[in-house]
């Protein structure tokens, strides 16, 4: 394990820049995003969230696909140039972390998105423990320690002290780069705090949220529990949930048009809008209830079915602290499931 | 706030069982103590409504559906409810506002609606009581002056008048312009406190020079993730398709290929409500990102107010916005051209 004092920190970031994009949470317009380092960024280590997950890093709010250039009769399409630029994604937390593993199964399976695995390619991502979560945190629920992340590289902030460990070959190779700016250190401080957030963990409201019903009970069952119309009866058909939340995968692509050729580009949609999925003979989600319910199946039913029983949430907490009408998934599960919390 | 609430289920009750309303739309409670839900309530569900400090949102909007029981978001294979009787509102005065702006443009049916006028002293804003570090919430409670927060790291206090909404800071008053009943009379209820100047923000943009004031929105509107939930929540926001939802107009719902949209988006939208907005702050409440979007629609009313005379959009159901209404002495519109020059 390594270490740097938190008042040297910038000689870490300037040690990471000489190789590779630095992506971390910076406070912009007074919010907290991943953004790109530079010396006037206002960096927010201490930030427990951002509000855009970590996803926007490999799978981008919106991205270009290619482009056509109509001149008279010929047209000329170019590709978008797919990342091809090493970079490091500092800060993620143990939630937004796991949320990775669950979009490569749905992005890098057959047929490949070679835009999400070209960011995935060269992507270095380094966790950042808790050490203050809040009431809105149910990590736990999904097996996540919020006190030992995954990512290619962990790091800890105890008092003024940033600790920082390789897990994986991509986490070694770039501390390997980086081993000039950090001291040698002992794991003492990291195991201290770990055990003391552990026992904050243990006194989270929503701890023991149990979501056993979702994968105990046949998909047709809770998908005709009456239950769905009184839990969307106060859904604004907003797309704050889908936009915060670090699992959820859907986009959309779309042309624009520049009055001299076209942009493809996709951009994150979802499953709360009326256009969502529409074709030729129209959309198959035609009231609210109907599409709320399908961001909780999937959530909760489809995606542990076909994932051997892994939800497609990581308990972040962003829709809890989101959401314009207080709707969320632990609402959800607790109405359906009668899970205990 | 105990008081009232006691005062507003009694009522509720009276005005069930005298069959006056059949339901009512109130809150309820989510999973902590702050996190409240909209509800309809009938009679035998009234064990879980709730009244509290955090019953802020503007419900006006929520009756456009809950009216005519035409739920916009019921399942098409739910049994047809029964011939209802009126639906009780719950009018803070501030909602009373969008009350009457709703009935004015004919998209609410006053004749379903049974509309209680009740007292309000400012509602909390959780993400006040959070910007101040606060985090672990479990518990919060109010007395007078102020807010006790439990917390799982220990406990905390912060006067009411730091975290109260934005749009009370700004209070429009504790009197109600709109509701067939008032559950106490507007002379009895308490005095509210104006902290803040309503169009001192708006000043502060217009001391600006044009690039501080374009640097501002910048970074402001760059935040925005097209969430919709500014339109959503917005009560002057009621076009059955709203043009950014048809798939034909070229425009859509969602992010485009630079954010050009994106801020475009809101200024679209503060034209659309320029004259009907009644100021409610519903879109900057709502805003995941909390984009100051309530400063475009008081600039709005800010002019208005200084080319046409003071106006307040909702003070009665009845009124013509000067926008939609001719006069001769009505400003010409080169006098945009002639402000655009300073």
């Amino acid at each position: 394990m390594f270490k740097i004092a938190l008042s040297d920190i910038t000689r870490l970031y300037d040690a990471i820049t000489a190789s590779a994009e630095l992506y971390l949470p910076v406070e912009k317009g007074g919010e907290v995003e991943f953004g790109p380092y530079s010396e006037s960024a206002l960096v927010r280590l201490d930030a427990l969230q951002t509000v855009k997950s970590a996803k926007d890093m490999f799978f981008p709010f919106q991205e270009d696909m290619m482009k056509f250039h109509m001149e008279g009769k010929n047209i000329s399409v170019e590709a978008a140039a797919r990342k091809d630029k090493d970079f490091v994604v500092f800060g993620v937390r143990a939630c937004d972390a796991r949320s990775f593993s669950i979009l490569d199964k749905v992005f890098l399976a057959e047929p490949v998105d070679t835009y999400y695995q070209a960011r995935r390619e060269h992507g270095t991502v380094v966790s950042l423990a808790c050490h203050r979560p809040e009431e809105t945190c149910f990590c736990q629920t999904f097996g996540i320690d919020a006190t030992n992340p995954e990512g290619d590289v962990a790091a800890w902030i105890v008092d003024d002290v940033l600790y920082w460990e390789a897990r994986t070959e991509k986490g070694e190779k770039l501390t390997k780069k980086l081993e000039s700016v950090f001291d040698t250190a002992d794991t003492s401080s990291v195991e201290k705090q770990q055990a003391d957030v552990k026992k904050i963990l243990n006194k989270l409201p929503l701890k023991e949220l149990d979501l056993t019903y979702f994968t105990s009970h046949p998909e047709l069952e809770i998908f005709k529990r009456s239950e769905w119309n009184e839990l969307s009866s106060h859904c604004l058909g907003c797309g704050t949930c889908t936009f915060v939340c670090p699992t959820c995968q859907c986009y959309d692509v779309r042309d624009y048009d520049t009055g001299h050729g076209i942009e493809r580009y996709r951009c994150w949609d979802s499953c709360m809008y009326r256009d969502f999925t529409m074709m030729a003979h129209g959309t198959n989600r035609k009231s609210q209830v109907e599409r709320f319910r399908q961001r909780f199946m999937h959530k909760l039913v489809y995606n542990p079915l076909r994932n051997n029983g892994e939800f497609s949430c990581v308990g972040c907490g962003r829709c809890l602290k989101k959401c314009p009408n207080s709707l969320n998934i632990v609402k959800v599960a607790k109405t359906l499931g009668g899970g205990q919390a | 706030m105990r008081e009232i609430k006691e005062l507003l289920v009694q009522k509720i009750n009276e005005l069930m069982d005298n069959g006056t309303v059949d339901r009512v739309v109130g809150w309820k409670a989510g999973e902590f103590c702050y996190d409240v839900s909209p509800a309809v309530f009938t009679k035998d569900e009234m064990g879980e409504f709730l009244y509290n400090g955090f019953c802020g949102a503007n419900q006006s909007k929520f009756l456009v559906g809950a009216a005519t029981m035409d739920i916009p978001f019921r399942a098409p294979n739910a049994p047809e409810p029964p011939a209802p009787k009126k639906v009780l509102a719950l009018l803070k005065p501030c909602d009373c506002y969008s009350y009457n702006q709703l009935i004015n443009e004919h998209r609410l049916d006053a004749s379903k609606v049974y509309a209680l006028g009740i007292p309000c002293t400012g509602m909390i804003d959780i993400n006040k009581i959070k910007a101040k570090g606060i985090v672990g919430i479990t518990g919060i409670e109010e007395k007078g002056d102020i807010v006790k927060v439990k917390t799982i790291y220990g406990d905390e206090e912060c006067k009411k008048s730091e975290v109260i909404l934005e749009r009370c800071t700004v209070c429009k008053g504790k009197k109600h312009v709109a509701g067939d009943e008032l559950l106490i009379p507007d002379e009895e209820a308490p005095e509210v406190e104006v902290s803040a100047d309503r169009m001192a923000e708006v000043a502060k943009l217009e001391a600006m020079t044009e690039a501080e004031r374009f640097e501002f929105w910048r970074s402001q509107l760059s935040k925005c993730i097209r969430c919709n939930a500014c339109r959503n929540a917005c009560p002057a926001c009621t076009c059955r398709t709203c043009v950014f939802d048809n798939p034909n107009s070229g425009v859509a719902a969602k992010v485009n290929t630079n954010d050009f949209e994106e801020n475009m988006f809101h200024i679209i939208r503060a034209f659309h409500v320029a004259g009907r907005c009644t100021d409610c702050g519903e879109c900057s409440r709502v805003c995941p990102q909390n984009i100051p979007l309530h400063l475009l629609n008081r600039k709005f009313i800010k002019d208005i107010n200084e080319f046409y005379g003071e106006y307040q959009s909702g003070e009665t159901a009845e009124s013509r916005g000067p926008l939609i209404s001719y006069t001769k002495e009505d400003c010409e519109p080169s006098i945009v051209l002639e402000r655009g020059n300073n």
